[in-house]
C-alpha cells in the first residue's frame, strides 16, 4: 500500500506543477516511513519542502499556498501529531470555504492506527475529532488500489482532505495495481463481500479483519455482507442503508475508541433511515475507551480482532 | 528619513485614516442603536498603523488584517459598505452574513486573506502565501499584523520561524497597542521591545512610532522593498495605544488615566493634520473637500447597508464544501518548465558547511564583535516619555554589507555554548547580532 501512495504523489506531482509537498523529513530522508522517498531528487527543494517541527506552521503555510492556487500535500510524520495543529485545521482550514468562499485544496496525510506497538502517541485513530468538523473530507483506505485512486482524487479535490494511511497495512497489503491512470471517487463505500444474513461495516485495517471474520462466519453458516467505508466524510449513507435494508442486521467495527466513534453516528443514520428494516440491535466492536497501550498483550486487548467480531456477529445473528 | 510621498499620496493617507475613524465612529452609533449584531472592536488611535502599513503595498501584494485593521481594508480597496454590512450581518456583506467584523477577504482581486479569531494563525498562513507567490514567480510581498497579546502564541513563533527559515517575503507588523484585552505588555512578556524577538529568528526588525503615519509608512515601504528584493522576512514593531476597551462592552477602567492622556496628546490624525499644515501640503479647503467626500461616501454606504436584507435562513446549510463553485487556477508568472522534472531535479543530499562546529563561529565572532552596537535599547512603549523615532536595530548593519557572513552567524546552533569562558559571546552581541 505504501508504494501505491508513493506512486499517487509522484504521478500527481508529475501531472501538475501546482502540486507541492511539505512536511518533516520528507525530502532527503524520504519520510519516516519512506513514503516520499525519491520525491526530492525528482522534484527539487521548491516542490518538496523539509519543514521545521512545527505542525501549526506547516498546515498554516499549506493553507496560504492553496489560496494562491497551489495544491499542497502535507505529511504529518505520525497522524497523532495532527493534535498539534488542531486549531489551524479545524478553525482556519475547515471553515475557510463556508465563511468567506475561499477553497483550500489541501491534502493532509499521515500514518495512523495501531497494531505496531507504537504506544499512546504513535497509534491513534484521530478521525472522529475531524468528523465533527464541517468542511473537511476524511478518507481512510484499506487497499493499495483504493489508496492510490483516492489519494489522486484527494489531491484534485477543491476541499481539504484528511487522508489516513493505516501503518499496519503499509507493507502488509500487497496487490497488483493497474498500470494506467485511474482515480477512486471520494464519498463512495464499497461492498467487499456480498451476504444476506447481516452487514459488517468497517474501514482501514479493520476492513481486513472484518473480511476474515466474515469468511469464518460463512463456515458456520452465517452469510455476512462486508462493506468498506473508504471515505468517512462525506459518509456514503446510501450504500449503508441499502445493505441494512437487505440484511436487516448491522455490526459496525472500528479500531478507534468506542465512545464518540463513528459507530454511534452510523447507528443514528440507520435508525433515521432504516429503523423499520432492523431485525436486531445495532452492534459494535471497537477499540477500548483508553489510550492505545504500548505492551503487546495490552495492545492486543485494546484492538478489535477476528474472534471479537465473530462473537458479536454470532450473537447478532440470533435475532 | 522622510518618505518620498507626493502631495496626492499625503492627502490619501489622511483620507484613509479619517475614513477609518469616521466609519468606526458611525458604527459606534449603529451599535448603540442595536444595529450591529455582534461585538465592535475599536481601532481608535491606531489608524496610522493600519493605513500607513497597507499603503506601502502594491495591488498585487497580499495582506491579512486583524480585527483592528479596518483602515488596511479600506486602503486595499474594500468599500465602507463591506465593513458596515459585515458588522450588521447582512446578506449583501462579503461573507453573506456567515461571518462578521473584518473576517472577510478576497482571493481574486484584492488579495486579502480573512483572519480568524484565534491569534497568530495568520502568520504561518501568510508565510505560505509569500512562499507560493515566490514559487509562482509573482514577486509579491505578504503582510499581516499581530498584536502584543498575540505575539505570545505558539503560532506566532512557529510561523515566524518558518518564514525566517524559508526567507519568505513576509512583513509582520507587530502592533503593540499596550493592552492584550486587560493585561498590559509588561505582564505578558519580559522584553521591553517586542521587536527584540526578531533576533531569535535571525531576521531584521524595526521599532516605529505607530502614531506617526509617515514614519509607519516609511518603515513599511522599506520593509516591503527589502522583502521584494528577497531580503525578508522583516518584523516591524509599531508602538501605539488602544484608546477604547477591547470591545464596546469593555469600559477599560484598568487603563491608567495618565496613560490615556499621554496617548491622546499623540493622536495620529491630529498630529498628521498639523504635519500637513506645517509642511504646507494642504490648506483648510483641501481638508474640507476630503472630509466632505468621506461624509458623502459614508452616508451612501451606511444607507445601503441599513437597507440591505438579512440573509435567507436556508443559506446556513450551503457552502460547507466547494462543489465546483470555484475554479482553482494558479497565476503562473514563471515557466512551469522550471518546476518540472528533469529541470527541477536535484541531488538529494544535505550540505552542512561547518558541520555545526564552533570554529567558524569563533572566527566569525572575532570579525564582527567590533561592529556590533546596541539594539532597540532605548526606552519606549510602556509609559515612554517621548514619541519614538524609527529605530533600526543594529541587526541590519551587517546584512546589507556582508550577507553571507551574516547567514553563517545567524544559523550556527550554540547549544549550551562552550565551557571555555574566553569563547563566550560578548554581551553586546546578544542583542545586536541577527
Amino acid at each position: 500500500m505504501l508504494e501505491a501512495i508513493r506512486q499517487a504523489i509522484f504521478e500527481e506531482m508529475d501531472r501538475d506543477p501546482a502540486v507541492v509537498a511539505i512536511g518533516e523529513d520528507i525530502g532527503v530522508y524520504g519520510g519516516a516511513f519512506k513514503v516520499t522517498e525519491g520525491l526530492l531528487a525528482r522534484f527539487g527543494h521548491e516542490r518538496v519542502i523539509d519543514a521545521p517541527i512545527a505542525e501549526t506552521a506547516i498546515v498554516g503555510a499549506a493553507c496560504g499556498m492553496s489560496y494562491l492556487g497551489l495544491r499542497p500535500v502535507v505529511e504529518m510524520q505520525f497522524i497523532d501529531f495532527i493534535a498539534c495543529c488542531f486549531n489551524q485545521v479545524t478553525n482556519f482550514v475547515a471553515k475557510s470555504h463556508y465563511r468567506w468562499g475561499a477553497p483550500v485544496p489541501m491534502v493532509l496525510r499521515g500514518p495512523s492506527g495501531g497494531g505496531v506497538h507504537g504506544g499512546p502517541f504513535h497509534s491513534a485513530n484521530p478521525e472522529m475529532y475531524f468528523m465533527h468538523t464541517p468542511g473537511l473530507k476524511i478518507v481512510y483506505p484499506s487497499t493499495a488500489y483504493d489508496a492510490k485512486g483516492l489519494l489522486k482524487s484527494a489531491i484534485r479535490d477543491n476541499n481539504p482532505v484528511l487522508f489516513f494511511e493505516h501503518k499496519f497495512l503499509y507493507r502488509r497489503i500487497k496487490e497488483e495495481i493497474p498500470e494506467g491512470e485511474y482515480t477512486v471517487p471520494i464519498g463512495k463505500a464499497i461492498v467487499r463481500r456480498e451476504g444476506k444474513d447481516l452487514t459488517i461495516l468497517s474501514y482501514a485495517a479493520m476492513a481486513h479483519t472484518s473480511l476474515e471474520a466474515a469468511e469464518q462466519l460463512a463456515k458456520e453458516g452465517i452469510d455476512a455482507e462486508m462493506i468498506d467505508l473508504r471515505t468517512l466524510a462525506p459518509l456514503d449513507r446510501d450504500t449503508i442503508l441499502a445493505s441494512v435494508k437487505k440484511t436487516n442486521k448491522l455490526l459496525i467495527v472500528h479500531e478507534d475508541t468506542r465512545t464518540g466513534g463513528i459507530a454511534g453516528e452510523i447507528a443514528a443514520v440507520v435508525c433515521e433511515g432504516a429503523f423499520e428494516d432492523l431485525d436486531g440491535p445495532i452492534a459494535r466492536v471497537t477499540g477500548l475507551d483508553t489510550p492505545v497501550p504500548y505492551s503487546p498483550p495490552l495492545e492486543h486487548r485494546f484492538l478489535p480482532n477476528t474472534e471479537k467480531i465473530v462473537a458479536a456477529a454470532r450473537e447478532l445473528a440470533q435475532y | 528619513m522622510s518618505a518620498k510621498l507626493t502631495r496626492e499620496q499625503h492627502l490619501e493617507l489622511y483620507y484613509y485614516m479619517q475614513l477609518n475613524r469616521q466609519l468606526e465612529d458611525r458604527m459606534v452609533r449603529l451599535f448603540r442603536q442595536n444595529k450591529i449584531v455582534g461585538g465592535l472592536y475599536s481601532s481608535l488611535g491606531q489608524e496610522a498603523v493600519s493605513v500607513g502599513t497597507a499603503y506601502a503595498l502594491e495591488p498585487r501584494d497580499w495582506l491579512a488584517p486583524m480585527i483592528r485593521n479596518i483602515g488596511a481594508l479600506l486602503v486595499k480597496g474594500f468599500p465602507p459598505r463591506d465593513i458596515f454590512t459585515q458588522h450588521m450581518a447582512k446578506y449583501t456583506s462579503p461573507t453573506l452574513g456567515k461571518d462578521g467584523t473584518s473576517h472577510f477577504g478576497d482571493l481574486k482581486t484584492r488579495h486579502t486573506v480573512s483572519p480568524i479569531s484565534m491569534l497568530g494563525d495568520l502568520i504561518p498562513v501568510m508565510t505560505g502565501v509569500a512562499m507560493a507567490g515566490r514559487y509562482l514567480g509573482q514577486k509579491i510581498v505578504a503582510l499581516t499584523w499581530i498584536g502584543d497579546g498575540g505575539s505570545s502564541t505558539g503560532a506566532f513563533h512557529e510561523g515566524l520561524n518558518l518564514a525566517a527559515a524559508q526567507r519568505a517575503p513576509l512583513v509582520l507588523i507587530l502592533e503593540n497597542n499596550q493592552w492584550a484585552y486587560s493585561t498590559p505588555v509588561s505582564r505578558q512578556v519580559p522584553v521591553k521591545n517586542l521587536a527584540d524577538r526578531a533576533v531569535a529568528y535571525g531576521i531584521r526588525a524595526m521599532v516605529v512610532d505607530g502614531n506617526d503615519v509617515v514614519r509607519v509608512y516609511t518603515a513599511a515601504k522599506e520593509a516591503v522593498d527589502e522583502c521584494r528584493a528577497s531580503r525578508g522576512p522583516i518584523l516591524i514593531e509599531v508602538k501605539t495605544h488602544r484608546m477604547k476597551g477591547h470591545a464596546q462592552h469593555d469600559p477599560a477602567e484598568y487603563v491608567p488615566k495618565e496613560m490615556v492622556d499621554y496617548w491622546k496628546a499623540r493622536d495620529p490624525i491630529s498630529r498628521y493634520e498639523k504635519y500637513l499644515i506645517e509642511n504646507k501640503i494642504w490648506d483648510a479647503k483641501a481638508k474640507s473637500e476630503l472630509d466632505a467626500r468621506i461624509e458623502r461616501l459614508l452616508d451612501e454606504d451606511q444607507k445601503f447597508s441599513e437597507e440591505s436584507p438579512m440573509p435567507p435562513p436556508e443559506l446556513a446549510e450551503q457552502g460547507v464544501y466547494c462543489d465546483g463553485c470555484h475554479t482553482i487556477k494558479a497565476d503562473w508568472q514563471r515557466p512551469k518548465k522550471e518546476l518540472t522534472p528533469p529541470n527541477c531535479s536535484v541531488e538529494a543530499a544535505w550540505q552542512v558547511p561547518d558541520f555545526g562546529g564552533l570554529e567558524a563561529e569563533v572566527a566569525n565572532l572575532k570579525q564582527v564583535s567590533s561592529t556590533s552596537a546596541s539594539s532597540t535599547g532605548k526606552p519606549g512603549g510602556n509609559g515612554a516619555k517621548t514619541p519614538r523615532p524609527v529605530v533600526k536595530p543594529a541587526l541590519q548593519g551587517g546584512a546589507k554589507a556582508k550577507p553571507e557572513q551574516q547567514e553563517t552567524g545567524a544559523r550556527v546552533p550554540f547549544g549550551r555554548g562552550p565551557k571555555d569562558k574566553s569563547l563566550r559571546r560578548p554581551a553586546e552581541r546578544k542583542q545586536g547580532r541577527r
